[in-house]
């Protein structure tokens, strides 16, 4: 066999295990995605809930909170970036980062200082690399947040808010995390976390006019209870929105990868059957130039 | 006769929701029954095991025992929402598990966490009926 033909056939055996591999990827994120939507959508009755009561109170009583309002002044913001443990995902986790560093370079234009916690070793490896302090950083179930992750990475933010940022902690607390949209389509999104701002509306709420509830033991002690569960709540839904847009943003470019793998056995195949066809011919013109030189060189000695 | 509508809700799923006639549930100022044409209330939920007796086509169904780690009820106008980052009904717990995690936590296995680890086996227990005074 020539050496150009094996080259193509060792080239189109490399390709076609790689496929492999990027198919198997392909299926199993195409399995998970509906199971991250599913829980995506079975997290949905707590998180209304939890913001029906939350509005609830705050609209019941005028009671202040640490949590709600900005402070006068803001010297330090953290930003959660939600990124993946895994790479093989497209854009997914490089458009997170970046979300992320316009953000820290817009507060940092507002004379803030930046705080990083990263959930996902991507991000986390991307911030190591370049010699980024990282406030805090979690791994291992980006592809299946539990609850309790997000109150681990939630006790550590309030934690942190509650000192402020005079005494070491943070004044603002940002979340980059990526909307999943449709299954075609994810977007990193940045959503301001702490502090809470009320807003004023005429608007009737959602699931109708809030009876006059009786707050035990107080309206500000319930508040108080309330509200880190709800930004744990929103939290959870980050994740699992993140995660939902991982394993989608995985299928899509396994799926490409697939198809590009696809395309090039074709090639290479058809660049194969051509030298091996080459090859034949120059067999099949060498035996008749022999054969000629044979019978000529007979005819002549007669 | 009025019904309840309950709704029993954890952090990353709905537990359990349906009609009951009575909802019993341990609040920070003690317990409370709620009964249909309560008054509508919001408290914060100690650890505990709440009751709800259930009703099915307006006969009494099971009585529902549910392990809630801490948490809120919201009542307005017969509806009634438990929510709790953890909820467990009686009839998901694993005893075996429940018992060797409350002896391990016993022994300290869990470190800082033994105590909390302890309080949460100890309340699954008692959901089930199965909790020993100690």
């Amino acid at each position: 066999m020539g050496a150009q033909l094996r080259d193509y056939r060792r080239r189109i055996a490399s390709v076609s295990s790689t496929k492999k591999i990027t198919r198997a990827q392909e299926l199993i994120a195409t399995a998970r995605i509906v199971k991250a939507q599913q829980r995506v959508a079975q997290s949905t009755p707590y998180a209304r809930e939890i913001t029906r009561a939350v509005s609830a109170v705050a609209s019941h009583s005028n009671a202040k909170h640490p949590l709600i309002g900005e402070r006068p002044r803001l010297l330090r913001a953290a930003i959660l970036l939600i990124t993946a443990d895994r790479g093989f995902a497209g854009a997914y986790n490089t458009g997170a980062i970046k979300q992320a560093e316009q953000l820290a370079a817009l507060l940092a234009g507002e004379g803030k200082q930046v705080d990083r916690y990263v959930v996902g070793r991507k991000g986390a490896a991307y911030y190591r690399f370049r010699g980024v302090p990282m406030a805090g950083e979690w791994s291992g179930f980006s592809d299946n947040p539990q609850y309790g992750d997000a109150a681990a990475i939630g006790d550590a933010l309030l934690e942190s808010f509650e000192k402020g940022g005079e005494n070491g902690g943070v004044d603002e607390i940002h979340v980059v995390s990526t909307l999943f949209v449709s299954m075609l389509s994810q977007s990193p999104v940045v959503a301001r976390f702490l502090p809470l701002e009320i807003e004023e509306t005429t608007e009737a709420p959602v699931g109708g006019v809030f009876p006059l509830y009786e707050f035990e033991p107080s309206p500000a002690e319930v508040l108080d209870a309330l509200l880190p569960h709800y930004i744990k709540a929103r939290l959870f839904n980050a994740l699992l929105q993140s995660a939902a847009s991982e394993h989608a943003a995985r299928r899509r470019a396994m799926k490409s990868a697939t198809d590009n793998a696809t395309e090039l056995i074709k090639q290479y195949t058809r660049l194969a059957n051509g030298a091996r066809q080459a090859e034949i011919t120059q067999e099949i013109s060498e035996i008749v130039g022999g054969a000629n030189a044979l019978a000529d060189a007979s005819a002549e000695s007669q | 006769m009025a019904e309840l509508e309950v709704a029993l809700v954890a952090a990353d799923r709905e537990v359990w929701s349906g009609t009951a006639s009575m909802v019993i549930a341990k609040t920070a100022d003690g317990d409370v029954g709620v009964m249909p044409g309560h008054q509508p209330i919001m408290s914060v939920l100690k650890p505990s095991v709440a009751v709800i007796k259930t009703v099915v086509d307006g006969a009494p169904g099971d009585v529902l025992r549910v392990a809630l780690h801490g948490g809120f009820i919201a009542v307005d106008e017969n509806r009634v929402s438990l929510l709790s980052e953890a909820a467990e009904l009686a009839s998901e717990i694993d005893v075996p598990r429940a018992e060797e995690a409350l002896a391990r936590a016993r022994a300290g296995e869990f470190d800082r966490d033994s105590e909390a680890a302890a309080e949460r086996a100890e309340l699954r227990l008692r959901a089930t009926g199965r909790a020993t005074a100690q």
